[in-house]
């Protein structure tokens, strides 16, 4: 194996046949950039799942004077049932890891904190407000199980679980991450018809060497080796770009412009690109890879 | 060296088929010229040869090898032991003479002081010493014929196939190639050599195999080009 000459074989079929390198570059780069940005927001709805998970909670609300649901047909709820639900809630562990009261005062402090720059302020009193449970479970996942054993029960106003608000949201985000997705496989697969192009071109205008290779008896490998690298270094510099658009993506779209506006949740690390850029470089030389041998098979015969 | 066991072949966009039912042996060392009118099938027994081609019916035997049960990954290393030249030349236009004749090394792998070694030696011995460092279209037909023998001839090859290797020169020039050729025959390796060029042929007075049509109707030792002149 002559490692110098086959790279200025490379070097020299790459230059040649620049137009098509930079239109393959570009390509394999705009679709990888893409497919990276659709899993970054993956990893974003990843991050998210496990910032919020960790610290939504299940809300069972006791009636209090005002409320007007059936099952607080009795009223304000009880002292006993309130120790009841206490110890059916202790019965549910270890699904239940938290249970934490919150009594009307707290409820009170919290609200008046929370909407301080808001005039409702003024017009709540603390009785308005009702008492509750507030559930932290072990695996946020099976919320039913609570709501089932506490919806309608005698005391209990309401179960409501914050999971399910951020489930829309999440759902939303899964759909901008489908269509980045699917984007980004048409643009791969514009790629691989590309390079599949580029390289029948690219043995075409070769064909006098090859044939002389073939004719001094190279082997197959060797003189498809050439090709296949071309194919895999377009593809790299292509990796590359997409990398770099990763980094801006990440750097301001993430960092400067959502992060400082949506300060109440967690955006992807840099973690995520480090563990996204490796996939980038592996799918772009994999299909450039595949895409030319598949090709120069046909073309470059024996 | 080579064996021809009654070889069919057919090309499936032609009617007749390009050699019919042809025999033939060439042993190591010999000079032969292939003979005939255009489409007689002489390409064709240089491409069976190379196994470019394989026969229809009847096997190709070259250096001990059955090419009909040779596979393909083994075929390269056949070419090795075979030069080709061509009525044109067919040199890498924007490569200098001495990377032509490197080319067929470094394709192969050889190392570069292997290469630095042999490639002198050999532009020398088809006497273009001085012009490593020209570009083919810089060199006369017959120059650059001379650098396509170095390329076939840089392996060391047991067997130089020339097809047609003076159809593009004049007469004076074509003798010299000849010369050359003569000179590669001497020092063992088996030629063959297709030609229209009955002048050559009766001068060398070489064995003759005479194709016509697909069929082998002359082999003769130290024979002339034809009677049909």
């Amino acid at each position: 194996m002559r490692a110098r000459f086959v790279m200025s074989e490379v070097w020299n079929g790459l230059r040649r046949n620049l137009t098509m390198t930079i239109a393959v570059v570009i390509t394999v780069g705009v679709s990888l950039a893409l497919f990276g940005v659709s899993l970054l927001v993956r990893a974003q709805v990843e991050t998210m799942k496990d910032f919020w998970y960790d610290k939504v909670e299940v809300s069972i609300f006791l009636c209090n004077d005002n409320s007007e649901t059936p099952s607080c047909s009795g009223g304000k709820v009880t002292e006993a049932q309130k120790a009841q639900i206490e110890t059916d809630l202790e019965s549910l562990k270890p699904l239940v890891q938290d249970i934490y009261y919150e009594s009307q005062e707290e409820a009170y402090d919290r609200f008046i904190v929370q909407y301080r720059n808001s005039p409702i302020v003024d017009s709540v009193t603390v009785e308005a407000l009702p008492e509750s449970f507030r559930v932290k479970l072990s695996d946020p996942t099976k919320y039913d199980i609570v709501a089932s054993a506490f919806e309608g029960r005698p005391g209990v106003e309401q179960v409501n679980d914050q999971r399910q608000f951020l489930d829309k949201f999440f759902q939303l985000l899964g759909g901008l991450q489908a269509i980045a997705l699917v984007i980004a496989i048409a643009m791969l697969v514009v790629t691989v018809l590309l390079i599949v192009n580029t390289m029948r071109v690219a043995a075409f205008s070769r064909r006098r060497e090859t044939s002389i290779m073939r004719l001094v008896g190279a082997s197959n490998f060797y003189i498809q080796l050439p090709f296949l690298l071309e194919a895999a270094i377009a593809a790299a510099i292509g990796a590359t770009l997409a990398t770099g658009g990763l980094i801006l993506v990440k750097t301001f779209v993430v960092d400067r412009v959502l992060a400082p506006a949506f300060q109440f949740t967690a955006f992807v690390g840099w973690d995520a690109v480090v563990g996204i850029v490796p996939i980038l470089f592996l799918t772009g030389i994999l299909l450039a890879g595949l895409a030319a041998f598949f090709t120069l098979r046909k073309y470059l015969r024996v | 060296m080579i064996l021809f066991e009654r070889v069919m072949k057919q090309y499936p966009t032609q009617t007749r088929p390009a050699l019919d039912d042809v025999s033939l042996e060439v042993e190591k060392g010999e000079f032969v010229f292939l003979v005939g009118p255009s489409g007689s099938g002489k390409s064709t027994v240089l491409r069976l040869i190379l196994k470019e081609e394989s026969p229809n019916k009847g096997r190709v035997w070259v250096l001990g090898k059955d090419l009909n049960r040779l596979s393909n990954w083994k075929v390269p290393t056949l070419r090795r032991q075979i030069g080709t030249v061509f009525q044109d030349f067919r040199l890498l236009p924007n490569k200098t003479v001495f990377d032509n004749v490197a080319f067929a090394l470094e394709v192969i792998g050889k190392p570069r002081s292997t290469v630095r070694r042999i490639v002198p030696e050999v532009l020398e011995l088809v006497g273009l010493e001085g012009k490593e460092g020209r570009m083919p279209d810089e060199l006369s037909g017959g120059e650059q014929q001379r650098v396509a023998i170095a390329r076939a001839f840089v392996n060391k090859p047991a067997i130089l196939l020339a097809d047609e290797p003076t159809g593009n020169l004049d007469p004076a020039t074509s003798e010299g190639i000849m010369k050359l050729l003569d000179r590669i025959n001497r020092t063992g390796t088996t030629v063959v050599m297709s030609t229209h060029d009955a002048a050559i042929v009766d001068q060398m007075r070489k064995r003759v195999i005479e194709l016509e049509q697909g069929h082998l109707v002359r082999d003769q030792s130290r024979g002339v080009y034809g009677y049909s002149r």
